[in-house]
């Protein structure tokens, strides 16, 4: 066992830990924080990611005690006194998302890239959340989402 | 003076989701979320060969591991899980959850941990050591017809999972065959097309995998089931049939689901022993999925070969089809396995007028993983084989794709339309939605803009294709389950609306569409109703979402139980203004005699008048809740046009695609947000079958495209803006005239692709190209074409 202190949506949280404990795991069974999701075992699908001292990360792919000292946001910590984030406000405008499993890790994967670029082109924005998979949707909404996120700020 | 705000007409409209909320915060709560104190985590062992018998397990190292609760090998299983049922008429050979003698595909489960954790469980089931005895593996469909290398299961001969189903002109109701006609359209052709193609198998991919957790409570004597699942109603049926129990001891509940595609109508073995388990050992059980799981453990989807030939007369009319379906179903029968390839038979009329049309269809065992429905289930196939021989029609012929359909479309005075195949096709009317995609696309200017890029060396193409598709699924006589849903509305005491429905839904937003309905009928604002789905607790009967029914069935169910209620809620009112229950208006929150809104009263207090009628009227129940089945008499058959074009690196071979068009009929649209949503995500699984995805498997039956990392789930970056559209007719079958459009995007993109790789690559000849469009294939032709 492995003590590690991270800070997740601004609260520290302290643990012991296996050392084999994935971070994804470690968000979802000990921190109850169930909106990071888990849709591969080969970190393809992005459904896990969450961002890691402010940029995305996909938490499957990270052990716990790595993530030891960082901060972390969750789909969980985007919105900020009630508000929703505006990635959240756009997808939520724009239809993107259907069963919605993807969607919380397609959203801190947006915000990465609006960090990133906040102005990005139809094409950025589709290579900028290649990383994560979704299998309602077929993007377009998606597309729509970030751009009406982007239009915002 | 201020007037009141008039309630919007919600029906039609662009309503952004009432779902929505919870799942953008990540607040929704998926069957992996769920805890139950006391609850353990179960793994299976799995059979890394195709074919084997089961020599010896030896479970001693994970028995004995800290934290493993218990250890089954599959006869230990079989003795308290029998043989799983299927959903089909057709014989199947026996099928244990969990192997026990002999294993018949790479992936099936061998044994069963149950543990404190999910680590623990996955490290318990890796140390069981099973040894095989290595039976021959049948991989290859054709050969594995003729019994070779081995038969699968020893009561079916070849392989034959179902021998051979003649269908279409001439086949009696007995299975009779009478050749005269088809004969007679093969002798007069003028062209014959004859092509053999292949259908590939393909991995649902739900990005959630499957997952439940089994809670069976022994003081109670009931068990609660939450999976992932299109259908908690036919799961409640199955899991109480399975384990000795009442339908009324056991509450199967479909939590937030995250996404389906066909692969979660069945129910799995892994649930029966999920449920088996909890009830032998009185504690929770859950079970979540790994992704290298689901590509061997969830059911696959199409994987049907086809012998196409269609007879034509040089003007481009069609005389005679004759299709030979030959289906790898895998190593067994799942829930609807045998039927998938029976949707692709009944709908081999396609959208044109054939005089003579015989289709057969062979069903075959092999070491595989089985095959059941995905998106589409039987209708792509059906309709990818068709638009490839019309388009290598046109192409034979020199002709515009679009004129040879033209020249054979069912024509929109001819419905109802009775095919040779026993569908009756409800309307239409498929030139109409063609020409629409053609002027979108900007057909001729598209084929100008293909020539000129021809002629500057690039190997650009165009494809087109129409379809129709079987929706709305119904009636009971065309399902085992059942063809109806069933609906109930409730008129709280406050005046506020919860409803249920029976199609559980995994991401079509049938809590905004049903609630747009209510809210329309009862004229109140959308807020005030609630849709509640999933939970046989609660909601009292229903089959389930597949099939794109929802809203033709789904919905109408709701828009019967709302009409009772509603009717009841008029005598009511009628009561206290003292008026006739016909001259009752619902509008704006308020419930008023027609032409005297003011002297009405709000809905609420109507709504608290039914439940405390003081008087009662004479007649009348107290209280406002009512239910509906609703069982259409037919199906529905939406149909369509898709146009692509793509183009294909000379150098590489790689595949881009350019532009898609597309214009859908699914008759009249709730919402046409979620509409669009739905088509996209259709369109992108049906480009994903004609460009990147396959599962393929080697010549020892393992698969080797067990991974994200070898299996192509299509990313945003494959697509360019999808361009859509719509006709609109309605469909007669039921009072919304919605035909459903969940599947629809399947349907056109899949053979307009691979047309249009066709027309890009014509200058070497080719005239067919077997999916999917691997870059190395198309290079191949290239090269061939240089040499
Ligand atoms: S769970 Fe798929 S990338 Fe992390
Ligand atoms: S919304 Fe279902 S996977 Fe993206």
């Amino acid at each position: 066992m492995a003590q590690v202190s991270i800070t997740v949506n601004g609260k520290v949280r302290k643990a012991d830990v296996e050392p084999r404990l994935l971070l994804a795991h470690f968000l979802r069974e000990e921190l109850l924080l169930t909106g990071t999701h888990i849709g591969c075992d080969t970190s393809q699908c992005g459904a896990c990611t969450v961002l890691v001292d402010g940029r995305s990360a996909k938490s499957c792919t990270i052990f716990a005690v790595q993530a030891d000292g960082s901060t972390i946001t969750t789909i969980e910590g985007l919105a900020r006194d009630g508000q929703l984030h505006a990635l959240q406000q756009g997808f939520w405008e724009e239809h993107g998302l259907q069963c919605g499993y993807c969607t919380p890790g397609m959203i801190m994967s947006a915000v990465n890239l609006l960090n990133d670029n906040p102005a990005p082109t139809e094409q950025q924005i589709r290579e900028g959340i290649s990383g994560n998979f979704c299998r309602c949707t077929g993007y377009q909404h998606i597309v729509n989402a970030v751009q009406n996120a982007a239009g915002k700020r | 003076m201020a007037t009141t705000p008039v309630l919007p007409k919600l029906v039609g409209q662009r309503i952004k989701r009432r779902e929505d909320p919870r799942l953008i915060q990540g607040k929704a709560t998926y069957v992996d979320d769920i805890k139950i104190a006391g609850m353990q985590h179960l793994a299976f062992k799995r059979s890394d060969v195709a074919h084997g018998r089961i020599t010896k397990i030896d479970v001693g190292v994970a028995q004995a591991m800290e934290g493993v609760e218990a250890v089954y090998t599959g006869a230990q299983i079989a003795a308290f899980v029998p043989p799983m049922p299927i959903g089909t008429p057709f014989p199947s050979p026996p099928h244990h959850a969990v192997a026990t003698d002999t294993v018949r595909y790479a992936g099936e489960a061998v044994a069963v941990v149950v543990a404190r954790d999910r680590y623990v469980a996955r490290d318990a089931a890796d140390a069981i050591v099973v040894s095989y005895e290595r039976l021959p593996a049948v991989v290859d469909l054709e050969q594995a017809m003729t019994g070779k290398p081995t038969v699968i299961h020893q009561d079916f001969p070849n392989n034959l999972a179902v021998p051979l189903v003649p269908g279409g002109t001439g086949v009696g109701a007995d299975s009779s065959v009478d050749d005269t006609a088809i004969t007679k359209a093969f002798a007069g052709a003028e062209v014959v097309i004859s092509q053999r193609m292949m259908n590939q198998r393909l991995a649902p991919s739900a990005i959630e995998p499957r997952g439940v957790v089994a809670h069976f409570e022994p003081g109670k004597g009931a068990m609660t089931i939450w999976s992932s699942t299109q259908n908690p109603h036919i799961l409640r049926t199955m899991i109480a049939a399975m384990n000795g129990l009442g339908q009324d001891q056991v509450r199967a509940i479909a939590p937030e689901v995250g996404g389906g595609f066909g692969a979660k109508i069945n129910i799995y073995g892994e649930e029966y022993v999920a449920a088996a388990l909890s009830k032998q050992l009185g504690i929770p059980i859950k079970w979540i999925e790994d992704r290298s799981e689901a590509f061997v453990a969830t059911t696959h989807g199409r994987d049907i070969l086809a012998y196409v030939d269609l007879a034509a007369k040089r003007d481009g009319t069609v005389l005679g089809l004759k299709l030979r379906l030959i289906a790898d179903v895998g190593a067994y029968n799942m829930l609807l396995t045998a039927a998938i390839p029976t949707l692709t038979m009944l709908m081999a009329n396609a959208c044109y007028r054939i005089p003579a049309i015989r289709v057969t269809v062979t069903e075959v065992f092999t070491n595989k993983t089985p095959t059941d429905a995905y998106r589409g289930a039987g209708r792509p196939e059906a309709t990818y084989f068709i638009e490839r021989a019309m388009d290598m029609l046109a192409r034979e012929l020199k002709m515009d794709p679009a004129d040879v359909r033209r020249k054979n479309f069912i024509q929109p005075d001819q419905f109802p339309f009775a095919t040779p195949m026993g569908a009756v096709y409800d309307s239409g009317d498929y030139e109409k939605a063609m020409d629409l995609a053609l002027k979108n696309a900007k057909w001729t200017e598209l084929k100008a803009e293909r020539d000129a890029a021809k002629a500057k060396g690039r190997l650009v193409g165009l494809g087109l294709a129409t379809y129709v598709e079987v929706c709305g699924l119904g009636p009971s006589s065309s399902l085992p389950t059942g063809g109806w849903e069933h609906s109930g509305v409730t008129i709280e005491r406050d005046g506020r609306i919860s409803a249920t429905t029976g199609a559980s839904p995994h991401g079509q937003g049938n809590e905004t569409t049903f609630g747009q309905m209510l809210a329309d009928q009862f004229g109140v604002p959308l807020e005030h109703v609630t849709i509640l789905h999933g939970d046989t607790g609660v909601v009292k009967q229903g089959i389930g979402t597949f099939g794109s029914r929802s809203q033709a069935v789904g919905g109408t169910a709701l828009h019967l139980a709302g009409g009772k209620v509603k009717a009841k809620m008029a005598k009511f009112a009628a009561a206290l203004l003292e008026a006739s229950e016909d001259d009752i208006v619902f509008e704006n929150g308020r419930v008023f005699v027609k032409g005297a809104p003011a002297s009405g009263k709000s809905f609420a207090e109507v709504a608290a008048y039914a439940y405390v009628p003081v008087p009662l009227p004479p007649g009348l129940e107290p209280g406002l809740s009512d239910e509906a089945f609703f069982e259409p008499a037919n199906n529905t058959y939406p149909f369509g046009c898709h146009i692509s074009m793509i183009e294909i690196d000379r150098e590489t071979g790689e595949p881009t695609l350019l532009k898609l068009v597309a214009v859908d009929d699914a008759g009249n649209l709730i919402n046409p947000l979620i509409v669009e949503g739905q088509i996209h995500g259709g369109l992108a699984q049906g480009i994903g079958q004609a460009m990147i995805e396959e599962v393929v498997y080697n010549s020892d039956g393992q698969m080797i495209t067990g991974s994200f990392m070898d299996y192509a789930i299509p990313r945003a970056t494959d697509f360019p803006r999808f361009e859509l559209d719509s006709t609109v007719t309605p469909t007669p079958v039921n009072p919304l005239g919605a035909k459903g459009v969940g599947e629809a995007g399947t349907l056109g993109s899949t053979p307009c692709i691979v047309a249009a790789a066709v027309d890009a690559l014509s200058e070497f000849g080719v005239t067919h190209i077997d999916m999917m469009l691997r870059p190395e294939k198309l290079w191949r032709i290239i090269q061939g074409g240089r040499s």
